[in-house]
Parts: structure tokens; sequence; C-alpha cells
């Protein structure tokens, strides 16, 4: 009995180290949450590559294992989308993880995972070696700045958005609504959809300090809790009516103005692979553009078909009609 | 079984000896094993955060003087500061604020199971510390924000995310820790000091103040020590109602940042090898670095332990 005991937990030491060892090279978040599913993850990404290599010759297959790992609001898109994948192709085993852009960019150049999710270029980001990654752009997201309701305003002039966010406008009646003073709900400096609000909400102008909150839960829950409260949500999260979005020099925050390029404060999705996709990475990369997903699994998660989008825009932030 | 009764005296005493010496060495491989896997754990993931936390001072050039002394952290302008001092102050400060709540708390709670109720308050008090320490620090922050933060708001000034949110939520978390160690300390201390005491007539407060708590205080230190260290490490809770500005509070109401709340915030966001990532290895390496001190404290006043 007491054997048993002694060997169980020197088992479940070396089970620890085991995991220490395998988040080595990942980041914290993932550390904590699933540990024991990375070990299995990284020992997948090791036959992947092998099966690859096999395959190599033959684009079509659809079979083997990949990791994807990143930005953790592409996450649940596409693990949607691989879960589909893999019911129809039986034989090919897609791990997703989230974790971040930053880990997602970091583990592709790394090699450590086969697609690497962002939801900024790699251009932008330090330390990435963007020219040796490939960019597919499998979806866009909107974005808008969401107010809690009681402050009396749905429309925002982009000039007023950036008095407002960088501490010129303090109150809400300054803007012809309710007397509350405005209380700024922020994402941390490295986030890519504070990024993307800065660059085509606030065309670059650095916002005032405020509440700085990563999840885009409970930044909404701390608008619609909050009197005077404004922040910046993407479309998916304006489900109800505890915060209200805010239309932009009278454009409304819809996938059609944001397909049409009206709506300036979008962002791709991006699915970077090292060097050009290879066998079951290229075949699922291949159904991520597929009409099925685009039109079918892409609008249902709240997310704009890239397909669909009347202009694009560079790394460089230029905007052009396709 | 059967075996083992046909076999004489002498040839069972052979057998359980052998038996036994490869037992104790079978035993001692298994511990010393325990024992190196632990240390080498320890030993290495200070070696690899005092490298990684060192790359933003050797590789990436930022000021060790500025990081630690300046109150502008911007990693992303044109012009890029790191001054991690907003951080370091607000960490310490729900440390020590969190303690001040909670040591009392917990040192009376000890004294309320050892002393005065030791029957029926241990049997209603040990359950509820229990219950306190299983609860995830993500439920104490989602209660945190659905209830304290509002409460605070509407009370006070300002939005509630405070220091004072997250002091509240800290000590809540601590006071387990506190109330279990001193508990052991006061149950440590032996009768005779209590009968010695009480037989000289001093009533049973007076023997509490006078003799059992300057008798256990260096246990009672180490458990509020130890209460603190947890406090300082621990980010999900904090990072919810703390509000995580970047600016030094001016008051207790005011929104404020920590060390560990800026790194979860921004770890997956940023690249490895990238400067934002490496002054967050940093911050870890001063986490670590007060951690250490902590235990150097807790050595100290174990040492002083006279019973």
């Amino acid at each position: 009995m007491k054997k048993t005991k002694l060997l169980s937990f020197a088992a479940l030491l070396i089970l620890l180290i085991g995991m220490l060892a395998a988040c080595g090279s990942s980041n914290g978040e993932e550390q904590e949450s699933n540990g024991s599913n990375e070990t299995d993850q990284e020992t997948d990404a090791g036959q992947g590559s092998e099966s690859e290599s096999d395959e190599g010759a033959s684009d079509e297959s659809a079979s083997g294992s990949i990791t994807i790992s990143g930005s953790s609001a592409m996450q649940p898109l596409v693990a949607a989308a691989a879960e589909q994948f893999m019911s129809e192709n039986p034989e090919a085993d897609i791990q997703v993880n989230a974790g971040g852009s930053g880990t997602g960019l970091s583990e592709v150049s790394e090699g450590t995972v086969d697609i690497g999710n962002s939801d900024v270029f790699a251009e932008e980001k330090d330390g990435i070696p963007a020219d040796e990654l490939v960019d597919h752009k499998v979806a866009v997201v909107g974005m808008t700045a969401a107010v809690n309701p009681g402050v009396g305003i749905d429309d925002i002039s982009k000039e007023d958005l950036k008095k407002v966010f960088t501490g010129e406008i303090t109150n809400w009646s300054e803007l012809g609504g309710e007397d509350v003073d405005i209380t700024l709900v922020n994402r941390p400096d490295s986030s890519g959809t504070r990024a993307t609000f800065v660059n085509f909400g606030l065309d670059g102008e650095t916002p005032a300090e405020g509440v700085t909150e990563d999840s885009s839960n409970t930044v909404k829950q701390i608008i619609s809790e909050t009197e005077g409260a404004i922040g910046y949500l993407a479309f998916s999260y304006f489900t109800d009516d505890s915060v209200t979005p805010l239309s932009i020099d009278g454009v409304e925050a819809n996938d059609e103005n944001v397909q049409s390029g009206e709506f300036p404060i979008w962002a791709y999705q991006h699915s970077y692979t090292n060097g050009e996709a290879e066998g079951l990475a290229k075949t699922f990369l291949d159904y991520l553009m597929s009409d099925e997903v685009q039109t079918g699994l892409l609008p249902e998660q709240g997310y704009i078909a890239s397909t669909k989008m009347q202009v694009e825009r560079d790394a460089e932030g230029n905007q052009t009609d396709k | 079984m059967e075996n083992k009764a046909a076999l004489s005296a002498g040839e069972r005493l052979i057998k359980s000896k052998r038996n036994r010496s490869l037992g104790e060495l079978r035993g001692k491989i298994l511990v010393t094993l325990c024992a190196l896997i632990m240390i080498t754990a320890t030993v290495s993931v200070t070696i690899f955060l005092t490298v990684k936390g060192l790359q933003s001072f050797l590789v990436n050039h930022v000021s060790p003087i500025e990081f630690l002394t300046s109150t502008n952290w911007n990693p992303l302008a044109d012009d890029p500061s790191y001054g991690a001092l907003p951080f370091i102050f607000g960490s310490l400060a729900v440390t020590f604020l969190s303690a001040l709540i909670a040591a009392p708390l917990g040192i009376g709670g000890a004294i309320f199971m050892t002393e005065i109720a030791p029957s029926w308050g241990r049997k209603v008090l040990q359950p509820v510390i229990e219950l306190l320490v299983g609860i995830p620090s993500v439920v104490y922050g989602f209660i945190g924000l659905t209830i304290l933060v509002p409460f605070i708001r509407e009370h006070g000034t300002g939005t509630g995310f405070s220091i004072l949110a997250g002091t509240i939520v800290l000590s809540i978390m601590i006071l387990p820790t506190i109330t279990t160690i001193a508990t052991d300390a006061m149950g440590a201390l032996p009768s005779s000091l209590r009968e010695g005491s009480l037989a000289l007539g001093a009533t049973r407060w007076q023997t509490i103040r006078k003799v059992l708590l300057p008798a256990a205080l260096p246990s009672l230190l180490t458990a509020v020590v130890l209460g603190m260290a947890r406090a300082f490490g621990e980010a999900l809770a904090v990072q919810m109602v703390i509000g995580n500005v970047r600016s030094l509070p001016a008051s207790l109401l005011d929104p404020s940042a920590t060390l560990t709340t800026i790194i979860t915030l921004n770890m997956g966001h940023t690249t490895y090898g990238s400067v934002e990532n490496n002054t967050l290895w940093s911050m870890g390496l001063i986490l670590l670095i007060i951690s250490f001190v902590f235990i150097l404290i807790v050595r100290y006043l174990s040492s002083r332990r006279k019973i």
C-alpha cells in the first residue's frame, strides 16, 4: 500500500516536471489552463511534421496531424472549423490552442506549431521574421466603440471619438448626451484589438489612462455596469442591449459597411504558416477559405467573410479597393 | 504464504533481512529522487528566469535604473519608456494592505480556535477555512468584479476598480494561510506555559496577551509573511478588480496595477524575444527576488523561534 502511494507520488512529480518542461516554450496563460494537454499536443506536432514531409508530394492530403495556436479572438472560429473538418476527414487530427497573437506568431516562426493565428500583421510585431511567414487572411472582424446605454448617444464623429479617448472631453453632456462623466475602458498595450482601434478609430492617437482589461467579456461587463463607460468591442459582442455600439460619422457599425469599406475600424484575422503551407495545413487553410466556412461558419460565429471584402488593406494600413 | 510457513526460522530471518535491506535501498532511492527533482526544478526555474529577466537590460539596453524608478510605462510609443515603478508599488501596496487586514483576523481566529473555544470553535471554523482555500482565485475575482467593485463605485468615488477592491479580495484569499499556520503555532505551545500563567493568577486574556502571544510571535509572523507571499504572487483575482492602469495611485480608491497583472495581461500578445516580452520577464524576475526576500524573512523568523 505504502509502496504504491510512494510510487504514484513519484510518478506525479515526474509528470509535473514534464509539464513544466513542455510549458517552457509556451506562454503563461496556457501553462495554467491546459498544461497537460500541451504535452500531448507537442508530440502531435512532431508527428505532424513527419507525416507532412511524407505526404509532401500530394497536396490534397487530409490526414496526419497539425497544431494551431495564437489569437484567442480567432480560437473559437478555428476550433469550430477544425471540428467540422475532422468530422469530414476522420484521418486528420487538428489541435487548436489559444494563447494570444504574440504566442501564435512566435511559435509558428519557431516551427513549434504548423499554423499561427494573429489578429495583427506579422510585420507589426517585433522579433518576427515576417518575410518568412505566409499570410492567409481567413476572416475580418469589425469593431467599434461601445458605450453604456445610459450615456444617451449612439452616434459619434471620429473627431469627437478621438477627443473622448484622449481625455479632452470628459463628460457626455459635451456631446449632447446625459450629464455623466466619461470612464474609459482600455485594452493592454500589446493587444491586437487595441492596436486596430487606435490605428483606425483614433488615427494613431494614444488613449488616455483608464481601466484596462484583456478579455472582451470582462470589458463588456464593465461597460454595461459602469455609468458613462466607453470601450471598444468586436461586433460579435453586441448580442444584447447591455452595451450600445456607436455609429461613427453616421456610418452604422455592421458587416455590410465593413465589407464596402465605409466603416473604418476592422482587422484581418490572419493564419500564418512558416513558408508555403503544405500537406494537411494547406488542405485545412483551403477549407477555411472555402464557401462552406466563409458563408456558413463565419457569419454564425460573428466574423465577416474575407472573401466578401470589397476593399483590402496592407500591413501599413493603406486601404484600397479590390 | 504456505511456503513461508514451511521455511525454518533461520531461513525466515535471513529472508526478511534481505527483504528489508532491499526495501530500505528502494525507499532511499525513491525519496532521494524526489528531492533531486524538486531541487532541479527550483534551480532551473530560477536560472531560466534570471537569464530571461536580464535580457531586457543586457540585450535591449533598457536602463535598470529607469526600469526600477521611472513611473512612465509606455513600451509601444515611438520613444518607448520602461518604468515599472507603478507596478512594483502596486504589488507591494496591495500585499501589505491585505496583510494588514488579514493578519489580525487570522491570528484572532487562531486564538479563538485554540484558546477560547477549542472544541466547537475548531469544528465550525476549520471547515470554513478549508472551504476558503478550495475556492479558485478566478471565483474570488469574479465575485469581486460583480459585488465589490459596484459597491465601491456607489459608495465612493471613481469607477470602483481600485487598490481597495484588490486589497479586500486578497485579504480574504490569504486569510486561510494565515489562520492555519497561526493555529498550528498556537496549538504547538506547551501547555505548561498556559498552566504556569494561570497558576500565577493571570486571567485567560492576560495569559493570551502576555504569555502565549509573545511566545508564538515568530511563528505568527511567519504565518503573516507566508500569507503576504501568496498575496504578492496572485494575479488573476487582482487583475479583475484593480483596474490595471499605468499611473501611480493617489488614493485607496484609485485604480492601480501590479507586476503580476501586467504580466498576465500582456504575455500572450507579445512575441518572444521582443523588448515588450523581455521587460515582462524582468518583472517576473523582480517578483522572484521579492519572493526570495519573503522566504529569507521567514527563515530568519524561524531561527528566532524559541519554542
